[in-house]
């Protein structure tokens, strides 16, 4: 916040300072003014190149929206608008169907996982940032937030691979049969024929569920230490439980960060590729129960991408370009939560 | 004559290592406000915040000894009613910032329930009168308690801990935050306050003492020095000690 | 009417309470199964010939015929080739761009440069890989470079460059604005031009802060998967330098887990083990590196 009062790139400091005497200069009217003004060129230099990155910085994303629309282009102008909403991805032409590309199913898909993986996983790691804020005492609490932390480190493909070798028999001999049992009548969880393998739209949701836990707890953490203990003494002063005065507190002061956080959270769950590529069964259908298989736009890109043809990569690209523009809309959200966050807690007693 | 209302004994309280109270032991009488003076670092804070048992909210806070209230010992009940009991007006005034002026003061009604929706309104505007708020914001209550000024914002605390009906209310340094007119605000109310509920107020303002409280408390190095009616402590104080902090030749 | 509800109210703080906990314990779960896991079924895999050896055909072990496990020679070492390049690239201008938003942040750059690091920090890694692929693709159109040479491991180590220039300059940020104001008066004060400054004095006491991100992002390039898939391709061949198709440790262990053969299967396992013990190693060097950052070394 406070910018040190020194001079700009443009408005070098004098290079004689007090640590050299004037007198130690044997041409006072050279010395000085040559050293001035080298100085002020390697300064100004300095400043230039860290504009330079600063410009990396913002150019990136807009040169990222430009290159994807442009190397999509060629499908946006073969299918139009009418991509968005079509339902069939046929890359070579059959006697029944000509060449065609939608992406109606993985748009669906990858909403479909994410709004499932957020239903599992903001509670969680809103319950589990609340025990690291507020209740555990102090010896348990950093360790505890580190190990939570180190989820976060684990790559993606591992995940991947424990989710085929662990999570997916697991949910085939044991979630998916009990859920079928007691849930079977509703649409969502019906069992259709083939749909018994684990490898699901549920499967892949659970994982990204696990996967945006350590991000939504550390952000709705960080969110939740800030508030001062006042608001908490506030409610416990007027007879609260513990429960409640966490909620009157930190929970209502926090409110608009753990918003970020979670939408943060949608943000990675729409993205997230490998884990959900090797768990939900890659299916272009549009997957109508929880047990079907489906696919995401990542996942789409991620299985396709590496045979396609031109016109398909282009189709591909353009999935990328929506995928793109929903999780730029989601992170802008959040950041901008966020950013309203700082701000109440600057303001508020 | 009026019984006292609180009785503390032997009352011991630690911060970590720090030994911040010692065996103190006090009364407070109804229908009066008592004052507690010292210098920083005396223990009048930690002492009061002793008698609604918020001291041990703290990590690594302890406390040891009686506080009665009516004779019932505080340390023995359930602490959530304690604080209902014995409502708290801290140094800073810490409104709930997402909730609106009505939303502040039914917070605590809320939790505590079984109010209907008549009495609720009843005692929220009974509270705000009792404050001496409810004229500047009878027209605005379901607006936010931010944007109140900061003597508002603590004679709002002060609603929001009256509207669940206290038999005892403290104070920690109300008024520290505040300038001189909100302070002049919030000195009336207390002297208006304690005929209604005994107040106990935390103060390191000498004046302010003289001012609102009709007995008064020295603490010093955590340890009770001398407590007597008011006038008498700042006039005839028996303790040398009280003397000279009283005459400003220390703290 | 009032004890009843009391003792509701108590019982509801404490289920709620406890359910916290559980949500903690709910969190450590699948870490604990992870890691047990890559161990259980990868320690197996790590012998002397999984560093020396390429992944193998894949096949289930018979009564007659051999089925080596195969080993990670050429993906460790793609996956090391393309995070140093990435970071030759990323970490100058990650680290110039930190510097820009914490010593210039009166600029006019300053707010947006800070604002669009933080939405790039968001967006999937699988578009970065497309956006790369995308400029590549641009260059061999142009003819500016060989459509062979769009899949390679240069193209990979961009996508990794791109995914780490945001990341770096955040931390390096934050780092930054650790160091006092004091500080830097001081050094200015003694006529010590700005840029020897920020570059020999602020960056030096933030120094720590600076590794732990440069580190971290490190660790995020060298576990990505999706944009490589784009970007280097793969191979179970030998590597042949940057220019051709790049195996790396992630890719790898991604074909190696499809098909369900015994022999791949447990080479996927080995190398996510020596993947995630890589990446548990820098996490905790990045700790250490910060316990002994500015504030109690300087001041």
């Amino acid at each position: 916040m406070a910018e040190p009062p020194v001079g700009t790139g443009t408005d070098p400091l004098p290079a004689t300072g007090p640590a050299e005497p004037a007198g130690a200069t044997p041409s006072p009217s050279q010395g000085p003014d040559r050293r001035r003004s080298f100085t002020g060129v390697v300064d100004r230099f300095f400043g230039g190149l860290s504009t330079l990155a600063a410009l990396v910085l913002i150019a990136l994303p807009a040169l990222l929206i430009v290159i994807i629309t442009q190397a999509s282009w060629r499908a946006i102008v073969r299918f139009g608008p009418g991509f968005v909403i079509g339902q069939f991805w046929v890359p070579s032409a059959s006697p029944t169907s000509p060449i065609t590309f939608g992406a109606a199913p993985f748009v669906a898909g990858t909403l479909e996982t994410s709004v499932i993986a957020m239903l599992i996983g903001v509670p969680l790691s809103i319950g589990a940032a609340i025990f690291l804020a507020e209740l555990a005492p102090d010896w348990l609490r950093a360790p505890v937030a580190s190990v939570v932390d180190l989820l976060a480190a684990v790559p993606s493909v591992v995940f991947g691979l424990w989710g085929l070798y662990v999570l997916v028999p697991y949910m085939r001999s044991n979630v998916d049969p009990a859920l079928v049992h007691y849930l079977g009548w509703t649409p969502l969880f019906a069992s259709h024929a083939g749909s018994q393998s684990g490898v699901s739209v549920l499967t892949a949701s659970i994982i990204l569920a696990i996967m945006i836990l350590p991000t939504i707890s550390s952000v709705s953490r960080e969110a939740l230490r800030a508030t001062p203990d006042s608001q908490r003494e506030a409610a416990l002063s007027l007879g609260a439980t513990r429960w409640e005065a966490t909620r009157l507190g930190p929970l209502a002061y926090a409110r608009s960060g753990i918003f970020g956080a979670a939408i943060l959270g949608l943000g990675r769950a729409m993205g997230e590729t490998m884990a959900v590529t090797m768990t939900i069964g890659n299916s272009d259908n549009f997957a109508t129960s929880l047990f079907d298989p489906g696919q995401t736009l990542s996942s789409k890109i991620a299985i396709n991408f590496g045979n396609a043809l031109p016109l398909e990569k282009s189709a591909l690209i353009e999935l990328g370009l929506i995928l793109m523009g929903l999780s730029l809309l989601v992170n802008v959200a959040a950041r901008l939560m966020l950013r309203s966050m700082t701000r109440m807690g600057g303001s508020a007693p | 004559m009026t019984g006292d209302k609180l009785v503390v004994e032997n009352l011991n309280a630690w911060y970590g290592k720090t030994h911040a109270v010692q065996d103190i032991s006090l009364s407070f009488p109804d229908k009066r406000a008592t004052a507690i003076i010292g210098p920083s670092g005396c223990g009048k804070s930690t002492f009061i915040r002793c008698l609604n048992r918020i001291h041990e909210t703290q990590p690594k806070a302890r406390a040891e000894g009686k506080v009665l209230l009516d004779g019932a010992d505080v340390y023995a009940d359930d602490p959530t009613e304690i604080r209902r009991k014995i409502g708290m007006v801290f140094q800073r005034p810490n409104v709930f910032p997402t909730m609106s002026i009505y939303g502040n003061v039914a917070a605590g009604l809320k939790l505590h329930g079984g109010y209907s929706h008549d009495e609720m309104d009843r005692l929220v505007i009974e509270s705000l009168k009792k404050a001496a708020l409810w004229e500047e914001v009878k027209e605005k209550l379901d607006q936010s308690a931010l944007q109140l000024s900061g003597g508002q914002q603590q004679r709002l605390c002060i609603a929001r801990a009256l509207a669940v009906q206290p038999e005892v209310l403290l104070m920690d340094e109300p008024a520290s935050a505040l300038d001189p007119i909100s302070t002049a605000r919030i000195e009336d109310l207390i002297f208006d306050l304690k005929n209604q509920v005994p107040v106990v107020i935390v103060t390191h303002n000498m004046q302010q003492a003289a001012r609102v409280a009709d007995r008064t408390a020295f603490l010093y190095l955590g340890k009770l020095v001398e407590v007597a009616p008011t006038r008498d402590l700042f006039e005839r104080p028996a303790e040398k000690l009280t003397e000279s902090y009283i005459t400003g030749r220390f703290g | 009417m009032r004890p009843p509800k009391r003792l509701r109210r108590r019982v509801k703080s404490a289920v709620l309470l406890g359910l916290c906990a559980t949500a903690v314990l709910i969190t450590l779960l699948p870490l604990a199964s992870i890691l047990l896991e890559c161990f259980v079924n990868g320690a197996g895999a790590i012998t002397p010939a999984f560093f020396l050896q390429n992944p193998p055909p894949p096949c289930n072990p018979g009564p007659t015929t051999p089925c080596p496990v195969g080993g990670i020679q050429d993906a460790l070492l793609g996956t090391l080739l393309l995070v140093v390049v990435a970071s030759l690239i990323a970490l100058p201008v990650g680290i110039l761009g930190g510097i820009y938003l914490s010593e210039f942040q009166d600029r006019p750059l300053a707010r947006p440069a800070r604002f669009l690091a933080d939405v790039m920090t968001g967006i999937p890694s699988i578009v970065i890989g497309v956006f790369v692929f995308g400029i590549f693709l641009f260059f061999a159109e142009q003819g500016w470079i060989s459509s062979f040479s769009i899949t390679s491991g240069y193209t990979g180590a961009v996508a990794l460059a791109v995914i780490m220039i945001p990341v770096v300059a955040r931390t390096c940020e934050e780092a930054l604005r650790l160091v006092p104001v004091s500080i830097r008066e001081a050094s200015l004060a003694l006529g010590i031009p700005r840029h020897r400054t920020i570059l020999r004095i602020v960056l030096s006491a933030a120094r720590g802060g600076v590794i732990t991100g440069a580190l971290l992002a490190v660790a995020r390039a060298g576990g990505e998967t999706a944009p490589l898939l784009l970007t280097a391709g793969f191979t179970t061949g030998a590597i042949t330098g940057l220019s051709g198709w790049t195996p790396s440790l992630p890719v790898l262990i991604y074909y190696s887990a499809a098909g369900g053969y015994a022999n791949t299967t447990q080479l996927a396992w080995g190398a996510a083990l020596m993947l995630v013990l890589i990446m548990l190693l820098i996490s905790v060097g990045a700790r250490l590196a910060l316990r002994n950052k500015f504030g109690g070394r300087t001041a």
